[in-house]
């Protein structure tokens, strides 16, 4: 927190909203579905959580009332904000068939402005390695760009850390460093702001806010430091890459033995990218819809190669899965590719819990 | 590709077809769009995306020429391939391309040039044969060793007789699966014609693609041999869908075999090839 930010109290979030909302924004926020916390387009604050919390153990999400009227005390939700960049299933390309032959063009779907109100320091560690993979490449992907260049990202930062976060040790979070438009402290009364961006200076100057209290700036640094203080730490990258002299090791072969393979973790993992294409030819012969689908490396057929698999069972793809998020993402872009939210651990229906697995190959019981 | 959408196929024609072997099949293809034709280039070793009307693309390795006459050699082996070997000349597919990385032979001038194949067709290679056969002033010894099943399917076997005949040119065949030994075949795996290649092993450079086993063991015997490493080139094989690094599917450790490949120099992937699951 470089600048000092302003102050509004709890009453006026909807204003923020829907300041937002006129400059021509569809905001997405937390929602409650089905039990857990999930980013869906909101109308307004009512929308929104309030008073809960969310209880996560590997294998295990609930949300609870915790008696206050925060509307961001909890850790994170289901998904992270991937899917409004890298969509789920992505039409690419049209192909539309007459007697003069086959005439390709591309389905480039306009991407509403989506402000995204929310957003955690993992999610946002995230999108920068989104951004690496889809845009700092050789090809850039177009359909990427034109959802990410709508984006407007209000930022959170965390008050509460569930018991599988882990990004103090993975250095995404629990604070917010970058990458914002704007960024919000909810304190017990309201909120404290910054503004990221000329997007977020211009919607800031519409909101009435105040200067905040000491008492104020001091409750959010005591959060803060309160959430830093997590219960589970991934070893510091360097150490991931000894994963890769550790592929025999036994550990790998009784995680197997619990892995269902269902891909349930690359499902919400935030930086996980792999799709597969698909074709989708129209009933009538005439035309043709080429698009993508999210795929994940548990999947048999992820490695399929004429007549043979490169990962056969389950104790490939496992490992497949974690050296690649692990260390070899790490020769990819840079940094590991985990940035501490947990999801991967929370969602395991066998609760599989990756920083324990992890330590488990490397022997590091710390 | 410099266009701005890399998933975005351009309409080929095919002008000719050749039927090689019952399941193996040349195309000529041509681009309908003049300015695509005239701006297509390739590197010996790069790949296409070939794509089908309705049911989807597939890699493949382009043989040679331009964008006017571009050859695509293909064995009809999975969905996509075998619905492919029903097209005929005037049919219009999906390409676009090329990707990856190809063969060193700039860097490879003045050396003696060793290419080891094994399987059918070999496709990667042949591209790149036929350079060095077309530029045999710019390059030292020529040795060509190839492994198939069956002699039979030996495509290129007509090409191996005229190529035997080039000076400084050695081409070393053996099947692995004949019981009869035939004039100028071996009997047995790739491995047979090592010690028959004549070449400089300290002035050469090897290309070789084949299963991935028959690769690892090719060249770690080589380097056995005292040929250096990073002399020693590899075309791999793995499932491809984007070919532009997105998808993930041919990911080997930390390479994308689509883009920071498909021709790797051994070393690079020297420790993945011995794990299986990479």
């Amino acid at each position: 927190m470089a600048e000092v930010p302003r102050y509004f109290p709890r009453a006026r979030l909807a204003e923020l909203i829907s300041v937002v909302q006129r400059a021509g924004f569809r905001v997405i926020g937390p929602r409650v579905d089905q039990g857990a916390l999930v980013y869906r387009e909101i109308d307004g604050v009512e929308d929104l959580p309030q008073g809960l919390t969310d209880e996560q153990a590997p294998g295990h999400y609930r949300l609870a009332a915790n008696g206050t009227q925060r509307h961001f005390s909890w850790a994170n939700g289901m998904s992270a904000i991937k899917p409004f960049v890298y969509a789920p299933r992505e039409r690419l390309w049209r192909v539309d068939r007459d007697t003069h032959g086959i005439h390709f063009r591309p389905l480039m779907s306009i991407a509403p402005r989506t402000a995204i109100l929310g957003v955690r320091a993992c999610d946002l560690s995230a999108l920068i390695l989104n951004d690496a993979h889809f845009l700092r490449n050789l090809y850039p992907d177009p359909y990427y760009r034109l959802r990410r260049e709508n984006l407007l990202l209000i930022a959170v930062n965390c008050s509460h850390a569930a018991s599988t976060c882990f990004c103090a040790s993975t250095g995404d979070g629990p604070e917010v460093s970058g990458g914002y438009d704007l960024l919000l402290n909810e304190l017990e009364e309201g909120y404290l702001v910054h503004s990221g961006s000329p997007s977020g200076d211009e919607i800031l100057q519409k909101l009435a806010t105040a200067r905040p209290s000491r008492r104020q700036l001091d409750q959010a640094r005591h959060q803060l430091d309160a959430c830093r203080q997590q219960q589970r730490a991934m070893p510091p990258a360097p150490r991931l890459t000894g994963l890769m002299s550790r592929l025999d090791h036994p550990s790998w072969d009784a995680v197997a033995e619990q892995c269902l393979a269902c891909g349930n973790c690359t499902a919400v993992c935030p930086t996980c990218f792999c799709h597969r294409e698909v074709e989708a030819p129209a009933l009538d012969g005439q035309s043709s819809v080429h698009r993508r689908d999210w795929d994940s490396c548990f999947n048999e057929d992820h490695s399929y190669l004429v007549g043979m698999l490169v990962r056969p069972d389950i104790k490939t793809r496992y490992r497949q899965w974690m050296t690649h998020k692990l260390a070899t993402w790490q020769e990819q872009y840079g940094r590991s590719g985990c940035v501490g939210c947990g999801r991967c651990t929370t969602w395991c229906p066998v609760g599989i819990d990756f920083v324990a697995q992890a330590r488990r190959v490397l022997e590091d019981e710390a | 590709m410099s266009v701005a959408n890399c998933y975005l196929p351009w309409e080929a024609e095919i002008v000719e077809r050749t039927q090689e072997t019952p399941d193996i099949f040349t195309w000529r293809l041509r681009f309908t769009d003049p300015e695509i034709a005239r701006q297509y280039t390739f590197q010996h070793g790069q790949f296409n995306m070939l794509y089908l009307y309705g049911v989807g693309e597939v890699a493949i390795s382009v043989m040679s020429g331009d964008g006017s006459s571009l050859l695509h050699t293909i064995r009809a082996v999975g969905r996509v391939t075998q619905a492919m070997m029903d097209l005929r000349v005037g049919d219009r597919v999906g390409v676009r391309g090329p990707f990856g990385r190809g063969w060193p032979l700039f860097d490879a001038r003045g050396q003696d040039i060793v290419f080891v194949t094994a399987g059918l067709g070999c496709a990667p290679v042949v591209s790149s044969i036929r350079y060095v056969v077309a530029n045999r002033p710019d390059y030292g010894r020529l040795v060509i060793m190839q492994s198939v099943r069956y002699r039979h399917e030996a495509l290129w076997a007509p090409q191996y007789d005229a190529w035997r005949g080039l000076p400084d040119t050695q081409v070393l065949l053996t099947s692995s699966r004949d019981k009869t030994r035939w004039p100028l075949w071996e009997l047995g795996r790739v491995g047979v014609l090592l010690d028959q290649a004549d070449y400089d092993k300290n002035n050469c450079y090897v290309m070789m693609c084949g299963p991935d086993q028959m690769l690892r063991d090719t060249a770690k015997t080589l380097i056995e041999k005292g040929v250096p490493g990073p002399r020693v080139f590899v075309s791999l094989e793995r499932n491809m869908q984007c070919a532009v690094g997105h998808c993930g599917h041919c990911q080997m450790g930390g390479k994308f075999v689509c883009k920071d490949g498909p021709v790797f120099p051994f070393p690079e992937v020297a420790a993945l090839m011995e794990t299986e699951g990479f």
